[in-house]
């Protein structure tokens, strides 16, 4: 039975903050295709091509037939829990600061046996369904839940170290003005955040859902240009320490490729609000998130990335915009590593064409900004690091995987 | 005639001459002209530091800027409109520096604006003005006081949904005054010197229109033109020396003789 | 094909290194130690060793190649084991072998390990592929965590209680008490055991050896080399080794010598109640009580049953670990897998450390260790007899 979590007190000024530590993230090449698997929250081992063994631990040659055809597929995730133990010693700081720590030895019906983490509402004897998280180094580790949904389960604290759960924390949403970031701020109140400050430029400039952005609960507005060094520093300044996750929703959207434009007004506009914008975000932020990582139930967690999934392979009818945030991309994934150690998240999420105006004559499916905004909401939830949205970006992620060339033409078309 | 000049330089030290500063900070919270999305849009003024006296650079502070040639306070040059493209020394870096320097007449319509932010310049107006304080001499800049520089900058830019809605000049009275009074330039405190529902007057923006076709000169986003005399006041506003520039912002200074207003 | 007996083969010169629960000394310097002692022993050369064979947890970047030169070794056989618990059992076996052949004369077999106060932290981290992708992150609790579910497992297969698990230790801990250099130096209670602080349930602090440093040693060679040296030997009557036995066991409840348990009692010509003790592997009491059921002892699933029908202290029915094992001694890395057989040896030759079992003619040793993912990989075992 997990306690439900308590909304923390003031954090006491004058104690001082936990710093991060963090388990050993060392893995061999093939154990980490579990993190690419837990990356997206899916489910997978290696399975023998030759003989259809299941293996675990990831290793290099089948344990049934010496074949090295041994690729990660998704697999159903039923098993049973047959020994658990509960830590109470042990010499590695990170886990000697949170023990007790319960883990166990799951049978699982597609073969294998798998030391994993357990969920408080595991129990000894009873059935489980595994997943793959991404501990606190970033390295995929495998948990046992409950086979069935139990009250309050995100709340376990175990579990709760291995998600970003918006629930409890503040959450700075950088931009207001467009559809997408209100959705944003309506779906984080929604998740149970405890504030929501929602970025605004410009605050001479009306936009439309203004007043509705204001009736949210729990929304607080404060001036934010992400294209304005100075403001995004300030901000940090003065509510830096009090944002948990950041979400750029800072947008800037053209349709045009680069041969055919004229000028490079909108290029720069677009590299000033996407690219240069998340820079000193990560400037501003990216020190104080990751002083805070292990800062107690509203602890720093993540920073979202919300790129078009033409960041992966360019898309010539949007191809400044494209190039643009393929820029973003590359900073995320630099980002990853340097924000790693304070165990905060860099979650990425893609998405096809959205339901906004800068999409209009692009034929659906596109994603609603409600849609991509419960998606976000989602992935915090469940600690995954690289998502698609919508069947476009979904397409575009398996066409990657099999053949970049293929795609390369077919965008073009 | 002999002129002494050093005279000149003594009143402006001893405040004989006061020197009025009608210039807004460059800052990055001032508003900007708003155009249609689709549009190219003029650059914000943005600063980034470059160093202030640590790793980056020990012993000095120093920014890198980006702004537009038509951020902030500037002037407009008659090579800005389609209307003065073709007119010889129309760029910044070729009108003759001369015309940097002219006298003034400020044109008060702060109570009518303060009533009707869609209050426009007509002809009647103007000349109820000169009636009061003389004709307007020729090759003067022409001012429009609307004290529009003191609202909160949400009322300044007054965007609603059809567009800004701020005091300007109708077609009329901006032709009127390029034909009829020779004046140097036309000089406002919104942003742009056009009314701010311009585009909707025949011919659009005839501010622009008519001034540069007549290779006048423009200046937007000034401020203390309260304390300018109607008459009286000499105005230095020299652009920055930018290769064909179609403007720049600037340092727009006016001198007022001591004892006036 | 009948297995080769080790007619002709013994091992002599039992040789350990008092222990300490921490040195800033190397591996390097406690292996040398045990080396310089054996030679002083036996009065031998450095050149008349030409067969080594080493284990050791904390001996790198060196492997036994690199400390030939480094002790001045010139051997024409060498062999670097790093089977753990598994490596005296398995020195025995390489070393007869190559005794027998010719292909060494004198081969000297070592174990040793330092113990500084961040070796044991820096061991688990990197102590195994499989542990480093699927164990050390769960918790990071060690070879503790990993047995403490191997224990709750059997607990609940075979109703063992932590009450039987307690008798091993205590008289461990009574069997302890003559060794000088044991870690442990007070009798165990009942009550002690019970109260002690847990580790991983259900695995407490008197269920784990205490690690430290130290070294171990022995000498494999020709019965009448050994005569002509005047040392008293040990005769090898039968030995088997297994690795990865039973990989379809979801959960570790028996070790390899289950598959091979008979090959050592025919091949030693004896039974399970023919030997005067017992030394088995206990880095914890479970593996010792799963010792008993493999070896031929008791039934599977009788293990605890055995345990409250015998005593097991050297004057008891069933005189087991009788230096007190790892458990009350200590354990010094490696040392630890060759602790049992070389106190086996002292007992059969008569100069114990401690105390003596009385009529020790014959006796099994027991190794096991290498917890690679989820299970100890490596058993072994050894049917020794007093030289005739």
């Amino acid at each position: 039975m997990i306690e439900p979590l308590v909304r923390p007190r003031r954090k006491n000024p004058l104690k001082r903050t936990r710093l991060p530590l963090r388990p050993q993230g060392v893995r061999s090449r093939t154990a980490h295709g579990l993190t690419a698997a837990a990356a997206e929250g899916r489910f997978a081992l290696q399975v023998c091509l030759d003989c259809n063994t299941v293996i675990y631990p990831p290793r290099d040659a089948c344990p049934s037939c010496l074949s090295a055809r041994l690729p990660f597929r998704d697999l159903a995730r039923g098993g049973t829990l047959i020994a658990e133990t509960t830590v109470r010693t042990t010499t590695d700081p990170y886990f000697r600061e949170r023990t007790p720590w319960r883990v166990g030895t799951v049978k699982l019906d597609v073969g294998p046996v798998v030391v994993a983490h357990l969920h408080g509402d595991a129990v000894e004897g009873g059935r489980v369904r595994l997943e793959l998280k991404l501990d606190k180094s970033d390295s995929a580790v495998v948990m046992a839940l409950p086979e069935k949904d139990t009250e309050n389960m995100a709340d376990d604290p175990h579990l709760r170290e291995m998600t970003c759960d918006p629930k409890f924390r503040r959450v700075l949403i950088t931009d207001g003005r467009t559809s997408v970031g209100q959705a944003m701020a309506k779906a984080f109140s929604d998740a149970g955040a405890s504030i929501v400050f929602v970025g605004l430029a410009d605050p001479w400039k009306p936009f439309s859902g203004m007043d509705d952005l204001r009736k949210i609960e729990r929304v607080e507005i404060v001036p934010l240009d992400v294209t304005d060094s100075e403001s995004v520093t300030e901000l940090a300044e003065q509510n830096g320490a009090r944002i948990d996750i950041v979400v750029n929703t800072a947008e800037h959207i053209r349709a045009g490729g680069i041969v055919d434009r004229h000028g490079l007004t909108i290029a720069r506009e677009e590299i000033d609000v996407r690219y240069l914008g998340l820079l000193r975000l990560a400037q501003a932020f990216g020190p104080i998130l990751r002083f805070r990582g292990a800062d107690g139930v509203n602890s720093a967690t993540a920073f979202v990335n919300l790129l078009s999934v033409h960041a992966l392979m360019n898309w010539p009818a949007y191809g400044s915009y494209s190039a643009t945030e393929a820029a973003c991309l590359s900073a995320a994934q630099c980002m990853r590593a340097e924000l790693r150690p304070g165990g905060v998240k860099v979650v990425n999420v893609f998405f096809g064409p959205l339901e906004t105006e800068w999409f209009q004559t692009v034929p659906p499916p596109k994603v609603t900004p409600a849609a991509l905004a419960n998606a976000v909401v989602r992935a915090l939830q469940h600690g995954l690091e690289d998502v698609f949205v919508g069947d476009v970006a979904e397409d575009i992620r398996q066409r990657l995987a099999v053949n970049p060339k293929a795609l390369e033409r077919e965008m073009a078309n | 005639m002999t002129v002494d000049l050093m005279a000149f330089a003594r009143a402006v030290a001893n405040g004989d001459i006061r020197v009025i500063d009608l210039t807004q900070t460059l800052s990055q919270e001032f508003p900007t002209i708003v155009l249609p999305p689709e549009l190219g849009q003029c650059a914000p003024f943005r600063m980034e530091e470059v160093s202030r006296y640590d790793e980056r650079g020990p012993a000095w502070y120093w920014n890198n800027i980006s702004l537009g040639e038509h951020t902030g306070t500037h002037f407009d040059a008659p090579i800005h409109w389609i209307s003065g493209k073709d007119l010889p020394n129309n760029a910044v870096d070729t009108i003759n520096v001369a015309q940097f320097i002219a006298p003034a007449v400020v044109i008060d319509c702060s109570r009518e604006c303060a009533a009707d932010p869609d209050f426009a310049l007509t002809i009647p107006f103007v000349e109820q003005w000169e009636a009061r304080h003389g004709k307007i001499e020729p090759r003067s800049w022409v001012l429009l006081r609307t004290d529009w520089s003191k609202q909160t900058y949400t009322d300044y830019a007054a965007l609603r949904d059809d567009g800004a809605h701020t005091p300007g000049p109708e077609p009329a009275v901006v032709k009127w005054f390029v034909e009829q009074r020779d004046v140097h330039g036309f000089g406002t405190e919104t942003i742009g010197t056009d009314f701010g529902q311009g585009q909707h007057f025949n011919p659009p923006y005839p501010a622009h229109f008519y001034m540069h076709g007549k290779g006048r000169f423009g200046l937007q986003c000034l401020t203390n033109l309260h304390l300018l005399p109607p008459k009286g006041a000499v105005i230095i506003a020299a652009p920055l020396k930018i290769k064909q520039g179609s403007g720049s912002p600037l340092r727009v200074l006016a001198l007022v003789a001591g004892g006036d207003v | 094909m009948q297995r080769k007996s080790y007619e002709g083969v013994v091992a002599c010169l039992p040789v350990t290194i008092p222990y300490r629960r921490y040195s800033t000394n190397s591996a390097q310097w406690w292996l040398g130690r045990a080396l310089h002692e054996l030679i002083k022993r036996a009065r031998l050369r450095l050149k008349d060793i030409d067969g080594f064979a080493v284990s050791s947890f904390t001996v790198g970047p060196d492997t036994a190649v690199g400390l030939t030169q480094h002790f001045g070794l010139s051997p024409r056989w060498l062999d670097h084991i790093p089977f753990g618990g598994a490596s005296a059992i398995v020195a025995l076996r390489r070393a007869a072998r190559a005794v027998q052949a010719g292909d060494a004369d004198i081969v000297a077999c070592v174990a040793g390990d330092t113990n500084h106060v961040d070796s044991f932290r820096k061991m688990l981290s990197t102590f195994s592929r499989f542990a480093q992708d699927a164990v050390y992150p769960y918790g990071s609790g060690g070879a503790n965590a990993s047995f403490a579910l191997i224990t709750k497992h059997y607990m609940n297969s075979y109703g063992a209680k932590r009450e039987d698990f307690a008798k091993i230790c205590i008289a461990q801990r009574d069997n302890a008490l003559s060794i000088p250099h044991a870690m442990m130096k007070k009798k165990l209670t009942l009550d002690e055991y019970m109260s002690a602080r847990p580790i991983a349930d259900p695995i407490h602090l008197f269920d784990c050896v205490m690690t430290c440093a130290g070294a171990e040693a022995f000498v494999v060679c020709r019965e009448d080399v050994a005569k002509s040296l005047n040392l008293p030997s040990v005769r090898i009557l039968s030995t088997i080794e297994r690795h990865n036995a039973f990989p379809n066991d979801p959960m570790q409840i028996r070790g390899g010598w289950e598959l091979d348990i008979g090959e050592l009692w025919s091949m030693a010509a004896l039974t399970p109640r023919d030997v005067d003790f017992v030394q088995t592997y206990d880095d914890y009491p479970v593996i010792s009580m799963m010792q008993f059921e493999d070896l031929g002892f008791c039934p599977k699933g009788e293990g605890p049953d055995f345990v409250r029908s015998h005593t097991l202290t050297n004057d008891g029915t069933f005189p087991h670990n009788t230096s007190g094992g790892q458990l009350s001694v200590g354990q010094a890395g490696a040392a630890g897998g060759f602790l049992g057989l070389v106190e086996a040896m002292r007992q059969l030759t008569s100069q114990p450390l401690g105390s003596q079992v009385p009529n020790a003619n014959a006796c099994l040793v027991s190794g096991f260790g290498m917890i690679n993912y989820d299970r100890g990989l490596s058993s072994c075992a050894a049917v020794l007899a007093r030289a005739a």
